[in-house]
Order: structure tokens, then sequence, then C-alpha cells
């Protein structure tokens, strides 16, 4: 059997796959199909400083091979996370990164210094939410911003700190270069990448937001293409995300570049998405008489 | 609460109308947990989001439910493709049912179109007590009528042109009669001018009521915040909760129409 543990910044992942954040909420809903302590990781519901309530419905559009949302980062606040659900989720026996965000690096420097209190294992820094006003992407698609948020961040902190992507950028490599010199631990990338449906009876987007980010097996192209780019472009660990949905998708991810890789739509087509990817993972360590998925990372030959 | 996932054999498909479906599935288990008012999440092969259709039927004795649906877009018609004998992938049972009360004497329930299918379980358990409206635009979408009147319940159908059933329009007219006498409780699931002309009806009459909400779903168990409803608490305070787990079914009175 493969050894499918990985570490990252110092951190001991069991196997490297972690549902991502907002797809997973807090991991109650799926603790009813099977025990959390099987995943690498969890990456928590976005969470901002004070309640947002998000955005109006539909927030949720299928599209070829992937989905759009709007969700808006509806969560209960940091206070809210830290009394009624990180106790929880840190009995799990499982890493947890608390994802969070905000409208200025203030009120994410505000979170991430409340959480430095606490037992969490890692903050994943969003500076690439396409569907906040404020913040988020906005944060996310400037290297100067990117880098001011990421340092501010960095000050409230002492947790190992992930930065989250925007994929929705010119050079996806500057902006990880630009977090990584403002003392970001490690980088997650992607996000979803900004995109809209229109329905053409009613002449209306089919988003109540007009806009949304896409996710699903259609990104993952370009999730590996840009894994690959910034490998290429940091010292700093990877997490790879974006359209994974088989053991195969996360294996090349890693072959990408990436130390772990988050599954994010791939949980609503099957709840058990995450479990069955470990599973084949495993499998194709094992087929191929490889010891260890650490011996996988960054592998990729290019021509 | 324990939620399941698995392939059950569909075991028999009638059409009812165009475009509009009934499947039986054997699922024991699920049968046996679901409620009137809750909803399978189906997947339909070869797509990346479920769909939610609610229950229609519950036989806990043979272990089977039965669902009623429209064939809105290519998804749904994946699912109306299924033959006797395929396998239908769904979680289920899900969500927050209609209340049961016991003590009801006289309950209405009032289907819209495709919101009629969800009343069949409530037909069911309140059987004479129940008068059962239903709303269609015209007589090809009629369906259900002698199901309802098979477990007791008294229908009044109505279609907007009047080609079918005792009423030319909308479900409000005698809704808004039978109100005038003793009812208890309204449920209604339809389409959302419906739902909130039947709760301002209600409103007004001082009868409980409880509405079946519909919205685009991801997750279907309450993670992913996709399918928000607008809800106000009793202090006011207006939150979005979610229709695959604090719904589908909500107090009418606290959603924000």
């Amino acid at each position: 059997m493969a050894d499918l543990s990985v570490n990252i910044c110092g951190i001991d992942f069991k196997n490297p796959i972690i549902p991502a954040s907002g797809v997973f909420g807090y991991g109650r809903e799926y603790e009813e199909f099977y025990s959390l302590s099987e995943l690498g990781g969890i990456a928590t519901k976005g969470t901002t400083a004070k309640k947002r309530t998000g955005n109006l419905a539909p927030r949720i559009a299928e599209t070829p091979a992937g989905m759009l949302n709007s969700v808006g980062l509806q969560n209960g606040g940091i206070d809210n996370f830290i009394a009624q659900e990180l106790p929880n989720l840190l009995q799990k026996n499982t890493v947890i990164l608390a994802n969070i965000a905000g409208s200025t690096p203030e009120e994410c420097a505000e979170v991430a210094s409340k959480l430095d209190n606490t037992d969490v294992h890692m903050i994943e820094l969003n500076i690439s939410c396409p569907n906040v006003k404020q913040g988020g992407a906005a944060f996310g698609t400037s290297c100067a911003m990117a880098e001011q948020v990421t340092s501010v961040v960095r000050k409230a902190t002492s947790k190992p700190l992930v930065v989250k992507l925007s994929p929705n950028v010119t050079s996806i490599t500057e902006i990880a270069k630009a977090v990584e010199s403002a003392g970001a631990d490690a980088v997650s990338l992607i996000n979803t990448l900004l995109g809209m449906r229109i329905d053409v009876n009613t002449r209306r987007p089919v988003l109540r937001n007009n806009v949304g980010g896409l996710s699903g097996s259609a990104i993952f192209p370009i999730a590996v293409r840009m894994v690959w780019q910034v490998a290429n472009a940091v010292q700093i660990p990877i997490i790879g995300m974006g359209g994974v949905t088989s053991g195969e998708n996360a294996i090349e991810l890693m072959m990408a570049g990436a130390s772990a890789v988050q599954v994010g739509m791939a949980v609503f087509t099957d709840p058990y998405a995450p479990i069955k990817i470990i599973n084949q993972m495993q499998e194709f360590l094992d087929n191929k008489n490889i010891s260890s998925v650490r011996e996988i990372i960054g592998t990729v030959q290019p021509w | 609460m324990k939620y399941l996932q698995g392939k059950y054999p569909v075991i028999n498909k009638q059409a009812l109308a165009h475009d509009v479906y009934s499947i039986l599935i054997l699922c024991p288990e699920v049968a046996k947990l679901a409620q009137a008012g809750q909803f399978v999440h189906i997947l339909p092969t070869g797509f990346g989001l479920r769909r939610p259709i609610s229950i229609a039927g519950i036989d806990k004795k043979n272990g089977v439910l039965r669902i009623v649906f429209v064939i809105k877009g290519n998804g749904t018609k994946a699912i109306a493709d299924l033959k006797q004998g395929d396998f239908i992938d769904m979680i289920a049972p899900l969500g927050h049912g209609f209340t049961l009360m016991p003590e009801a004497e006289h309950v209405v329930l009032v289907g819209g179109g495709i919101g009629v299918p969800p009343m069949l379980p409530l037909a069911e358990y309140y059987g004479e007590k129940a008068t059962a409206i239903s709303g269609f635009r015209s007589f090809q979408q009629v369906i259900l009528q002698e199901d309802l009147e098979n477990y007791g319940a008294k229908t009044i159908c109505c279609t907007e042109d009047g080609s079918a059933g005792a009423v030319k329009g909308f479900v409000t007219t005698p809704l808004e009669q039978l109100l005038t006498e003793s009812v208890d409780a309204v449920f209604a699931c339809g389409a959302l001018p419906m739902l909130k002309a039947v709760a301002e009806l209600c409103k007004r009459n001082k009868i409980y009521c409880e509405v079946s909400m519909e919205e685009r779903m991801a997750c279907g168990v309450g993670a992913c915040l996709g399918c928000a409803c607008e809800i106000k608490n009793a202090d006011g305070e207006i939150n979005f909760l979610h229709v695959c787990k604090n719904g589908p079914v909500f107090n009418a009175e606290e959603v924000c129409w």
C-alpha cells in the first residue's frame, strides 16, 4: 500500500484530498455519509468578520461539464465559526483549513487574528471570491493588492497561511510571486472562473447576481495549466483544485506541482467523491509500484 | 439524520400528460424514512448536478416511492428516459416536510401544475378531511385527480381556460370560498405567484398555511447554501435559509414574499 500522506507547511495530512471551501459547509452534512477522519483535510466555508447574508437566488446554474454559483459568501461570521463550528471540527481527526475573506485587508486580518488564538491548523485566505462586490477577487487580480492583503494578514497570524488565488487574471504567476514575497506559506488554486448564462426566453441572466463562478470538470485543464505555471514560479507549496472528479485527475494536478488537492463540485455529483478519489489514488500508485504519493509531486516531464 | 445515497431500481414508469411522468422506485430504506413534503435528489446519467424532485407517494409496506415530474430540460429528460429495471441514483429522503396534524378536521391542499404531486402523501394522510384544489393551464395538463380522490380527498379542479374541471380560473377562487368555512390548515405547492396569493388569502383569513418552495440546488443537504430563500424569524429578522434543508416546506407567514 502506497503512502498517501503529505506535509504542507509542517502540517501532516494523512492523504492529499481536501473538500474545497464552499462545497462542504463545516462538514456536518457530509458526516452523515462517512467519517470525516477519512479525509486529508477540510477547507471550511469562507468566513468573514461579521455575518453575511449572501446573494439573492437563483445562486446556482448548471453548465456543460460544470456549474455556476453566486452564493456570495453567506456565513455566520468569525465569532460564530469559532464558537459553534470549529470545536466540533477539531475533534474530527483531520486537518482543518479555515477559509477566510473580507472586504478590506483589515477585515481579513481581524478574522485571521481571531483564529490565531484557536487550534485551527491552517488559514486559507480567499483573495479570489468572484461573488462579492468589495474585496474578494478585487484583492486577487492586482499584484499590489494581493501583496498588501497577504502582508497585513501575515502580521495578524502565526498559523500556516495559504492564499487562494483567482484564475481571472492575466498572469497568475505574478500574483503567486507577489503573495509569496508578502509571506504566504502556500498558495491554493484555482478559484472559480467568472462566467454567465442567459435564459434566452426571458432574456434574464440565469443567476440573480448576473454573473457567478464557474467550477466543475470544464475548468480542470485550466487548473492543471495554472498549477504547473505557478509551480515553476514559486518555492512555496501549492494546493491544487479546479474540476477534479477522479483519482487520476488528482494525480495529474500533483504531477503538475500540487502537494495536495481540493475537490469541489464533484461532491455535489457524488457526496462520496472525496473518498472514492482517495481510493483511486491509492490504486493508481499501487498499480505503478509507487511507494509514496509525495514521489509524484511536480514530476510532469514537459516537452 | 443519516443520509442515504444509492442506486435503486425503477419498477414502473407511466406518462401522465405531455412531458409529465410518474416513476415508482423500489427503495425500502428510503420509503421507511420518507415523509410528506420531502424530496429526492436524483442524478441524471451524464450530468454533474442532481435534480430535486418531490415525493408523490410513500408506500412503506412495499418499500416503494413514487415521483411525478415534468420535463424541464435535459436533466429531467434523462430521468424520464429511464425504463423499468434501470437504476436511479438518488440521495433521499431530504428536506423538512409538511406538518401532519392528527387533530385537524378539515385541511385544504392547493397544488398548481407540477405542484400537485406533493399533495398526494397529504391526501393519503388526511383522507376525507382533505379538500384538494388543483390548478392547471388547460385540460392537457390535468393530472392526479383520481389519485387524490382514491385517498378520499374531495377534489376541485381548476383550469385557466376552463377546458376541464369545475372552475375556470385560478385556484384562489375556490380557496377564497373554502376559507370562509372552518379550515384548520392549508398546504400548498406550485409556482411562486400562486403560493404568494395562497399565503395572502390564508393570512387575511387567519388560517395556518405551509408552502413548499422550489429553488435551484447543488448539494441538496444544506452544505453549499445555493438554494437560498428569504425567511423572517419571530423577531422579524430576515435571513437566507435553504430550501433543501430548512425547507422545502416553510410556514407561509415566515416567507418574505
